[in-house]
């Protein structure tokens, strides 16, 4: 039997981390159980003349077809958009854009505002210590003073506009239409020992420079020093309960497959929107028939991911290509409700720079813009280098039959029950996915753009897995109060993702890791009354 | 035979035939087909987890020529490829990627389309810092947020 911890929490991801660094102050024995382990940078894609060729398997944004041992399956059949993700020390921030905006104060309030979904129980005020502190600590880089954002204070300056930016800023002058330098977690100078970005291309398969923010880099140094364990390798099959209703522990295993139990007096789940319902659903028990913490029936319902309306052409002018990070403006233009749109809520802009060879290749031949034969070379010289890029990120609005449930066969290596999402488009949603093709044909065209291709949704577009937790004073309508905890377990709380209300129009980790922080520092404020 | 990183002389055939047919050589662009040697050695030295699924189109190609690839003649050929490209599903799609990512790596390849030949990393790129002086009508027309009451 092991001693019992004072805090476990499960996932070492970008809520994981950013909780396990903030309670470490108060001294108590706190312990993460990661499923992944420390990822070794020397061994990232951009290392290798063959970088391209891994994004099609072992670093592909899909832990189907990445298949690693560290992944665990997911039935996504029923969606037209697929999770991606990745599971390590950093999770998901180990492969993601680095793309680094808010929420806006509006999307607190959406059915305030607008009359549709459901307030949030705190505001953008409660968060915006915390948002700070996260940017300290991720290290963000930007510009200060967008009109059409909340107001941020990057430590580091925006990065280069780059030749893609110019001719994305002047297209978008001639239409009068805002766009703004993208906040991002991309060093762009020496950063607390992170060192500046030197453009080794695009971001989301890892950096070998250390230049983009994932939390293995950054909040887990500072949090083991502070004295936090780390076990990596451990894959958590379920939370236990005693008979007072109050977590136990957890059973998981270890790196060499064994079953071991870890009890704890405190548990905290920060494994996002797919993993959290399934850990959940899998912890069902006599006393929680339909899965812990889910008197509500909420749990796994809701499900957002953000659909992406992304359209793309070809200039005349060379454009970044693969020789930058992907992301370098974005615009507000659209993203609070305008009804004369024919839809409620928004959508924000991430502007895309550009594409490798192999990848311009592969897609162009799909979308039957590049031919075989004869005429192959000329089309490609045409087209590499000289692609521009328009993703919205619409805002998804939460509807229970969009959800997470168990899948009754599929089972991870160590036959654990899989997660199986069923995720269908809102008309709300389309018809915004729609709004923004035609504004992001406007601007191509504007920009001199040719061979314009869509995708719409980004079939691999599930980065963003919202809701499925949500948050709540009612405990009827919710599964964790307006602090973290469960209604329903009082020692159990959720610190990721799925404690999203609604979705908002942009990238979430930045309010994922600020509602970290603020659900640390709530639990520092109780810690004598932290299960009254 | 196909199943551990391998291919049979027939599939290797076949395999040379349709990478021609999507990417010939070029006199004009100084560059080699898909079926030059080394990039075919390429393929099939980093087939790896793709083996199964090349192997399984290149029997379709197979079953839909009834016979080598490179003997029929041009207008059989093309109505093969045609019928292979539309039916093919996901291994045929994972063919055509291969081939493509083998010759976009290429040496001869990179140099004719004035790309270095390295990894990106550790030289990374330079990137122009550009003109922020393209903000100014964005200040000026300024804006404010939407907030809650």
């Amino acid at each position: 039997m092991k001693d019992p911890v004072d805090v476990l929490i499960i996932g070492a991801g970008a809520s994981g981390a950013a909780v396990a660094w903030s309670l470490a102050e108060t001294k108590m024995h706190i312990l993460c159980l990661e499923q992944g382990g420390w990822m070794n940078p020397a061994e990232y894609p951009s290392t290798g003349r063959d970088w391209e060729a891994k994004f099609y398997g072992e670093w592909s944004s899909s832990p189907n077809v990445r298949g690693r041992p560290e992944d665990y399956p997911i039935n996504d059949d029923n969606s037209p958009i697929k999770v991606v993700n990745y599971n390590a020390v950093g999770g998901s921030t180990v492969m993601y854009t680095a793309h680094w905006p808010r929420l806006h104060p509006s999307d607190f309030k959406v059915k305030t505002l607008d009359g549709v979904a459901d307030d949030w129980p705190i505001d953008y005020e409660a968060l915006t210590p915390f948002f700070e502190e996260n940017d300290r600590m991720m290290g963000t880089s930007g510009l200060s003073g967008d009109p059409l954002s909340p107001l941020t204070h990057p430590p580091m300056p925006q990065q280069p506009m780059g030749l893609s930016g110019a001719i994305i800023s002047k297209a978008m002058n001639k239409l009068g239409w805002h766009w703004w330098p993208s906040d991002t977690t991309v060093a762009t100078m020496d950063y607390e020992g992170r060192a500046r970005c030197i453009n080794l291309g695009h971001c989301t398969p890892a950096c070998a420079q250390g230049a983009k923010s994932s939390t293995d880099i950054t909040y887990w140094p500072h949090a083991i020093r502070a004295g936090v364990e780390l076990r990596t390798h451990c894959r958590v099959r379920e939370i236990t309960t005693d008979e007072n209703g109050m977590a136990s522990g957890v059973v998981y295993y270890d790196k060499d497959g064994i079953e071991q139990f870890q009890p704890a007096h405190v548990v905290v789940i920060a494994c996002n929107g797919v993993g959290t319902p399934r850990l959940l659903l899998n912890s069902a028990s006599g006393r929680f028939p339909n899965g812990l913490a889910n008197s509500s029936g909420l749990v796994g319902k809701n499900l957002m991911f953000h659909p992406y309306a992304q359209i793309y052409g070809y200039v005349k002018e060379p454009t970044d290509s693969n020789r930058a990070p992907p992301t370098c403006l974005w615009s507000k233009q659209w993203y609070d409700t305008d009804l004369s749109r024919g839809f409620v809520r928004g959508y924000g802009v991430q502007f895309v720079r550009g594409a490798g060879p192999v990848f311009e290749a592969v897609v162009s031949e799909q979308k039957g813009i590049l031919p075989w034969g004869e005429d192959h070379h000329r089309v490609f010289r045409k087209l590499n280098g000289h692609r521009l890029g328009f993703s919205a990120i619409c805002e998804d609005l939460p509807e229970e039959h969009n959800r997470v449930t168990l899948d009754p066969v599929l089972k991870d290596s160590h036959g654990i029950p899989a997660p199986k999402v069923d995720y269908t488009i809102s008309e709300n949603s389309r018809k915004m996915m729609e709004h923004a093709l035609a504004r992001g044909r406007e601007f191509l065209e504007t920009a001199g753009a040719s061979d314009i291709c869509v995708n719409s949704p980004i079939p691999w577009g599930g980065w963003h897995l919202l809701g499925t937790a949500r948050m709540g004073t009612d405990p009827e309508r919710s599964v964790v109060n307006e602090w973290g905890r469960a209604h329903d377990v009082k020692n159990l709380f959720i610190v990721d993702g799925s404690i999203f209300v609604t979705s908002g129009g942009v990238n979430p980790t930045s309010t994922i890791q600020a509602l970290a922080l603020y659900i640390a520092d709530q639990m520092k404020q109780r810690l004598a009354n932290l299960f009254d | 035979m196909s199943a551990d990183n391998q291919l049979t002389r027939r599939q290797r055939d076949d395999l040379r035939a349709i990478a021609a047919m999507i990417i010939p050589a070029s006199d004009e662009y100084k560059v080699p087909g898909a079926d030059d040697p080394a990039i075919q050695a390429d393929m099939l030295a980093t087939l790896g987890r793709d083996t199964k699924l090349v192997a399984a189109a290149l029997d379709h190609l197979a079953r839909l020529a009834r016979g080598p690839l490179a003997e029929l003649d041009a207008a059989r050929r093309d109505a093969v490829v045609h019928e292979f490209r539309k039916n093919g599903g996901v291994a045929a799609a994972t063919l055509v990627r291969v081939v493509l990512q083998c010759y976009y790596r290429n040496d001869r390849v990179l140099s004719s389309l004035g790309l270095e030949l390295r990894a990106p990393f550790p030289k990374g790129h330079v990137l122009p810092e550009g003109d922020w002086s393209l903000l100014d009508p964005v200040k000026a027309r300024g804006g404010s947020l939407r907030r809650p009451p």
